[in-house]
This record gives structure tokens, sequence and C-alpha cells, in this order.
């Protein structure tokens, strides 16, 4: 038995070149199988809990709650539901939007970053209704955010957002998910080109109703002296996880990630790195600080890559967890796969409760421990967000985290 | 003005299970200026986080009353809205946590709270910027220490304790330091218990009274005089 029946596949439609890559993705998710929690990449996850059947079903769609905060300043908002019609985005100057099944280039434009190799991609690409491409020409310089909201609704939630910027172009795209009240296994896939000298700010925030199971990837490249800046945020689902690789293609490329999650109830976050220096002189910084509550657990484990030929580059990697409950769980498992002997690379991890010197500090000046916990809570998520610049996607990742914060139970 | 007093009689404290003090007992009233001074490891820090609350400072026996009220048993948010102030001798980083969103949690109106630490911080030679940064993350340690100063003066205690504020400061930076808290005892008559370990304090700072610790207790309380005796002779001649 097909993962993908035959009928699914002919429920969805489009170009042929697009259901040939659908019927070709299925076939080798079935040879490849689902994941299972022995494959490394699958470790501490509920991944042998998906019932993929349940989702295959003809779902629903449905409209979830746009953070207004999102919209505001946006250059183009595309909005895409369950059906994958993007609406009708107006481009900023510089800017092409095309549906994927309508893009000039077909079958070329898909799968240069990301491979079906990976079982949770081909079942994405298999049951993908359509995707958006953004094309950024060369030298464009995109002042405002590109905004995507995909809204989930329900069943199977696969979706494509491909990305290329041009030689020297310059462009923050920030993609929403929102939705999901009811039974959702989204798979979004991201993949993102940036060319030589240029720039890219990309966003993803999840904001899933807590029944989702959200497993989405973003697999960016980046050209010579090229740079990517990703904000990424895993704030709803019930399963919440990323796979976030990146491809230091060409001599001085740099890529910085910072990643937040923050769970509650039962939730379960899991983030995936791998920034994969294969050039000279590339530089990758990683950030990443989630906090755990209630029964809620995260896993975090990321990789770097310095392969034979990347001299002198330099690689930052830090993962910081705060365990607000002694019923919340955090693991941490940062690696280092070093093929070349003149590079430069670092790593922290740190997971444990608030800390109790900054806790005593503020509470020397007056402020009650409760208070005391709730500023250090919301300093620590600042700390990354006040970094991180890519259009409205720290303000809206700030005001979700303050909102749950209020219900949240310290101690 | 109101008048207070902080009374600390029998001080007995353990850190990691060994006593530190071994009975302080001392008197700061509004408007005061006591010094303590003593050699390394006289506990004279362990005083200051023993009276502030500090967690891993066990207090074994003995009174801290600030106007009459028993703060021994009492966390360190409770001491300082009972009008204690701790000014720390390595300030700590809290990433994330600006300094007037701290003040504001400490009960200063958030539509005075800018310019109140914008007055201390001309006052001190705190740089403005630096008012803006996470709480001392990437301060050097006079802006700490001076920091430590501004909020003081922001949130104006009944007593505080300045431990070895004078590390790390230069002669103009602890100059200025000084008048600012002399000025408070005459503003708000606020009593004073700085630590030390450097007679230069006394060079800058006007005492009304001077205790020595050694071993864990008070062996000598003097005037201001007697800070030519401690220049002259050191410690030494003060044994436990």
């Amino acid at each position: 038995m097909p993962l993908v029946s035959t009928d699914v596949l002919a429920s969805l439609g489009g170009p042929s070149w697009l259901v040939e890559r659908r019927a070709e993705a299925a076939a080798h998710l079935d040879v490849l199988g689902l994941p299972t929690s022995r494959d490394e990449v699958w470790r501490y996850s509920p991944i042998d809990d998906l019932e993929l059947e349940r989702y295959l079903e003809p779902g629903e769609s449905g409209d979830g709650i746009v953070p207004p905060a999102l919209l505001a300043g946006a250059g183009a908002v595309i909005e895409i539901r369950r059906d994958g019609a993007i609406g009708s985005a107006v481009a900023p100057a510089g800017v092409t939007i095309t549906a994927l099944s309508a893009h000039p280039e077909g079958a070329n434009v898909l799968n240069a970053a990301t491979s079906t190799s990976d079982p949770i991609v081909a079942l994405s690409m298999a049951t993908t209704p359509d995707g958006v491409v953004i094309d950024v020409e060369r030298g464009a310089m995109v002042t405002e955010p590109i905004v995507i909201v995909r809204h989930v609704g329900s069943g199977i939630a696969s979706g494509h957002t491909i990305v290329r910027l041009g030689e020297g172009a310059i462009a923050t795209v920030l993609e929403v998910h929102v939705g999901g009240d009811g039974e959702v296994l989204s798979l979004p896939v991201a993949e993102l080109f940036v060319a030589d000298g240029a720039n890219l700010s990309f966003g993803s925030v999840q904001l899933l109703g807590r029944s989702a199971w959200h497993l989405a990837t973003i697999n960016a490249i980046v050209g010579r002296d090229g740079a990517i800046n990703e904000l990424t945020a895993g704030l709803g689902a019930h399963y919440d996880r990323l796979r976030a690789d990146t491809v230091l293609a060409g001599q001085g490329a740099s890529s910085t990630l910072r990643s937040t999650y923050l769970g509650d109830g039962e939730q379960i976050h899991d983030l995936r790195t791998m920034q994969d220096h294969v050039a000279p002189r590339t530089i990758s910084n990683l950030l990443c600080k989630g906090a755990v509550a209630d029964t809620s657990r995260s896993v975090y484990t990321g990789l770097i890559r310095m392969r034979h030929g990347a001299v002198k580059s330099s690689a930052n990697q830090s993962n910081h967890n705060l365990v607000l409950s002694e019923t919340a769980h955090a693991d941490s498992v940062p690696n280092l796969d070093i093929s070349e002997n003149d590079v430069r690379c670092s790593h922290a991890s740190t997971v444990g409760p608030i800390d109790e010197d900054q806790r005593y500090y503020l509470e020397s000046r007056g402020i009650d421990r409760p208070a005391a916990e709730r500023l250090l809570v919301r300093g620590f998520f600042a700390d990354l967000l006040e970094r991180a610049d890519v259009g409205p996607a720290g303000p809206v990742i700030s005001a979700d985290i303050e909102r749950r914060l209020a219900g949240i139970e310290v101690g | 003005m109101a008048e207070h007093v902080l009374r600390v009689s029998g001080l007995r404290a353990e850190v990691a299970g060994r006593e530190v003090l071994t009975g302080v007992d001392l008197e700061v009233r509004s408007g005061e200026v006591h010094v303590i001074m003593g050699p390394n490891g006289s506990g004279k820090s362990t005083l200051a986080h023993a009276l502030m609350g500090r967690p891993g400072y066990t207090i074994t026996s003995g009174s801290i009353l600030l106007d009459g009220v028993e703060l021994v048993g009492a966390e360190p948010a409770e001491r300082a809205q009972a009008g204690l102030f701790l000014a720390l001798q390595q300030p700590i980083e809290v990433p994330g946590v600006h300094l007037k969103d701290a003040m504001v949690a400490a009960g200063i109106p958030p539509a005075d709270v800018v310019e109140r630490l914008a007055s201390e911080a001309a006052m001190v030679g705190l740089r403005p910027e630096l008012l803006d940064r996470p709480m001392n993350v990437d301060l050097s340690g006079g802006e700490a220490k001076r920091n430590e100063i501004v909020q003081l003066a922001t949130l104006r205690p009944a007593i505080a304790i300045l431990d070895e504020i004078d590390s790390g400061l230069d002669v103009d930076a602890l100059g200025a330091v000084s008048r600012r808290i002399e000025e408070a005892t005459r503003e708000w008559g606020l009593g004073v218990l700085a630590i030390t370990h450097f007679n230069r304090l006394l060079d800058e700072l006007r005492a009304d009274m001077i205790h020595v610790l050694v071993g864990g207790r008070i062996v000598e309380t003097g005037g201001p005089e007697m800070a030519s005796r401690l220049e002259e002779t050191g410690y030494t001649a003060f044994s436990s």
C-alpha cells in the first residue's frame, strides 16, 4: 500500500510536470518509509505517533487569526489557503510573485535546495497542491517586507515556498503559519536562494492551534559574499518541528539564524539545524533560546559542518533553554563535524531554571519573586528578539509570548 | 524627614556550612555614614548579602531590625520594600531586562522613570546611552558601580549597603559617587553602611563611624580619626 494513495494524488491538479513531481515524490516516500525515532535526526521526537492516514482524508480550509502587527508596513501580503491558491498579491518593484504551478521555469524551479530523500520533504512534495515563488531581481532593494500568511485549515496542509534573490538583491520575507484549530498535519517547505552579494532576511512564525502537527523544513543556499538572516519561532501546535539547513556555498557567505520556542501544556518543540560550511571564509552564527513550562518539552540538535576547503571559516552555535517547571524537559545536543584545520568553531548549550543570581539581583531592588521571574523570562526572549531584524516578526513573536506568559506558572 | 534605624545584633551567618559571621552588632540611623573595613576573608561581603537575604547565606542567630521590623527570614524583595538597598560589589548581568523596566517593576512611576534615571546618571557621570542597555550587560566595572548608585538614588531607600563601591572606580568617579551619596544623606536622610577593603574610600566619603571587621565580628568602632590609625598599622593591630 502506498503511503500516499493514487486517489490522493489524483485529487491534486496542476500542470503535468507538477503531477509528475508529486508522483515521483510519493514513490520516493514509499521507498524511504516514514521516519522513526530511531533515526538520529528524529531522536527524542514523537514521530512514531504519526498516524498519516488520519490526515489524508479530504480536509477543510479555514482562516486563522492574522496578528494585526504583521500586516502593518508590509510591501506585499500573500495569503495562501489549503488549496494552495496564492490570491492576488501585488508585488513591489523588482519582485515577481508567481504560483508554483504557473512558474515559467516549471519543474526546474523545484527542489534545488531540498531533497525528497528527506521523507517529510517527500511527503510534502507528494501532497502539495501548489506553492509560491518569489523572485527578486538582481540588484533590487526591497525595503518593505513581503509577508506570506499560510492558513493551514485541516487535514494534510502541504505547501512550498521558494524565494530566490538575484545578485546583490536585498529583501525581507516573512512566513506566518496560522489556523489549524482541528486536526492538521502542516508540512511547509521553504527553499531559499541567496545569490552572490545578495542579502535575505527570512522569518518563519508558527502560531497554529494546539492539536496541530507542524513539520517544517527551511533550506537555504548562500552564494559568494551573500548573507542570510533568519528568525524562526515555534509557538503553537502540539508537535512543532523545524528542520533548518543552511549551505554556505560561496566564499565569504554568511548566515545568522535566531530561533526561539515557548512550550506550555503538553507541547513538544523540536528544532534541528545544520550550518554547512562549504566555501572558504564563510561565517555562521546561530542563537537559539527556548523555554518550556508545564509538562512541555523541547529538543534542539544542531550540527556545524566544516567541509574540507572551508578554510578560515568560523561558526558559532548557542542553545539556551529555560526550564520553568519540574515536569518540563529540554534536550540540547550541539554537534561539530570538522574536516578542515584552519577554521574556528564554538558552541555552547545550557539547560536550567531561572538564574538564581539574576533573580536575587532583581529582588534586591524590591521586585517580588513572581514579578522578578516574569521579567527574567521576558528578558530571556527579548535578548534574542531585540537583536533580530526581520520585518515585524520580532513584535509578532513578542506579543504571542507576552500573552502566554501571563498564564504560565513558573517554579 | 522620617527617622529610620537599622539595628543588627548578634548576627551569625553561615555560607556553605561554614560560619563566616560570628556575632555582628551595628546600628545605622538616617543620615549617618558608617564604613566597615576589614581584611580579605573577614566577612564583609557575607555581611552585605546576609543583610539583603541572598540565597545560600544562612543566618543562624541574631536579628536585623529595620525600624523595629525583623528582616531575618524575609525575602530579599521584602527587605528592599522595607527600605534596605544593596549596591553589589559585582552587579549581575541580566540580559534582556532593561533598567527602566526593572525600576518600574520596583515601583517607580512609568511616567517618571526615564527622567529620573537620566538625571541621576548625569550626577555620577554615567553616559546616558548606557541606561538603554539591559542591566549591567557590557558595562565596565566602573560603569556598573555608577549604575548601582543611579538605581540607589532612583529608588531612595532608607538604608543603603554599599559593598566595595570603591573597587573599579577611578578617583574622579569615586569622588562623584561619594558626593551623590553624601547628598542623599541630606536630601532624604539616607543611612549608609559602606563596606570596603581600602582606605581610599575614606579620602572621598565622609564617615561618621568606622568599624573594623575581623573574623566575622566588629572588633573596633571609632570616629573618622580611626582612618589614620588604619592607614599606619593596617589590620594587624586588630585581632579577632
